[in-house]
Parts: C-alpha cells; structure tokens; sequence
C-alpha cells in the first residue's frame, strides 16, 4: 500500500513540478507585463495544485491534509486577486507617466478621488 | 522516500531562483514584483514538500503564513501607486531592456 503511495506521490509531485517549470519559463519569456502576470499566477498555481494533490496521502493526519487543501485554497484566492492588482498597477503606472508627461506640457490635473 | 521530495524541494528552489536572477535583471520595478510573486508560490510548494520529508507539521503554518505576506506583498505596492484611477485603454508594451 505505501508503495502505491509514494508512487502516487512521486508522479504528482513531477507533474507539479513540471507545472512549476513552465510557470517560471514563461515568467521569463513573455514579452509584455500582463501576459507575464498570466503565466505567473495560472500555471504556478496548477502546479501548487498538483504537489498538493500528490502530498495529501504522505499527510501525517487527516488535520494536516486538510491544511494542505487550506494552504492551496488561500494560494488559489490570493493568486486571483494578486493578477487583478498587479494588472492595475501597470495601468496605473502607464496613466501616471502619460499624466507626468501631459504635465511637462500642461499643468496636472487634479486626480479623481 | 523523504531524500525524493527533498530533491523536488531543491529542484523547486532551483527553479524560483532562475526566474528571480532573471527577473531581477528585467529592469522595471514590476517584473521585480513579479519575481517575489514567484519566489512566494514556489517557496509554498518548497514547505509543503518538506513537510512529510521532515515530518514536522508546523512548516505548514509557515506555508499558510507565506501565502498571505505574498499576497499583501502585491497589495501594498498597487497602494504605492496612491489613489490614481488608471484610465482604461490600451496596456503598454512594456519592451524588455
């Protein structure tokens, strides 16, 4: 029985870890920001998903499975909203310095609150 | 089986740090964002494998706690950009120095 677990575990972790690999490659190969905020939060994810999925039975307790899944779940969440944010931080960037660069010409309006 | 995940842990670390060193390099301060993003997903799955290989169930506390700096990480520096509402339109082609 542990021998179809530790071979069970082996093939997710791999899997999860192959995840990981693309994650990272296509981290660093994409050209623009936001495709590379894509590649970073899907695939890393995928892969968090997977080495979980593959730990849950070398799990000490069924507590520290469901840890596991808790830690994966907040990852999850967290990954969505960090893309949301860091997506408006490049707009935020590119208004600010088109609003710098509006203000060498005129002067800067009043931000909206 | 612990010596197994012990050397995906490592090969996990491998990885995050080849995308931080070639992050880091990027130029602009996001893709630098970007990097601990990564670093903090990867360093997630490097305590989560760690875990049965040591068989202390704390590291997983560690990991739960590391998944929420990441992600007020991201939080704070969008708060750094201050109250400006950036207009919609087309994202910029931010080119790679």
């Amino acid at each position: 029985m542990s021998l179809l677990a530790s071979a069970f575990t082996l093939v997710f972790v791999a899997a999860g870890i192959g995840f990981f690999a693309a994650g990272t490659l296509g981290l660093v190969r994409l050209p623009g920001t936001l495709s590379r905020i894509h590649a970073l939060t899907k695939a890393d994810n995928v892969g968090l998903a997977l080495i979980v999925l593959g730990l849950l039975p070398q799990a000490a307790s069924v507590l520290d499975a469901a840890k596991m899944v808790a830690i994966w779940l907040l990852a999850q969440l967290a990954s969505g909203a960090v893309a949301q944010v860091m997506a408006e931080a490049v707009m935020a960037e590119a208004t600010l310095a088109e609003a710098k660069d509006a203000g060498d010409a005129a002067p800067p309006e009043e931000s909206r609150p | 089986m612990a010596d197994l995940l012990f050397a995906a842990a490592t090969l996990l670390l491998l990885l995050a740090a080849a995308g931080l060193a070639s992050l880091w390099w990027a130029g602009n301060d996001l893709d630098r964002m970007l990097a601990v993003q990564l670093l903090g997903a990867a360093g997630i799955a490097v305590l989560l494998l760690l875990t049965p290989a040591m068989g202390d169930s704390s590291l997983l506390d560690t990991a739960l706690l590391l998944a929420l700096l990441a992600a007020l990480a991201a939080c704070a520096y969008r708060a750094a950009f201050g109250p400006t509402r950036p207009k919609a339109g087309r994202p910029p082609a931010a080119p790679r120095p």
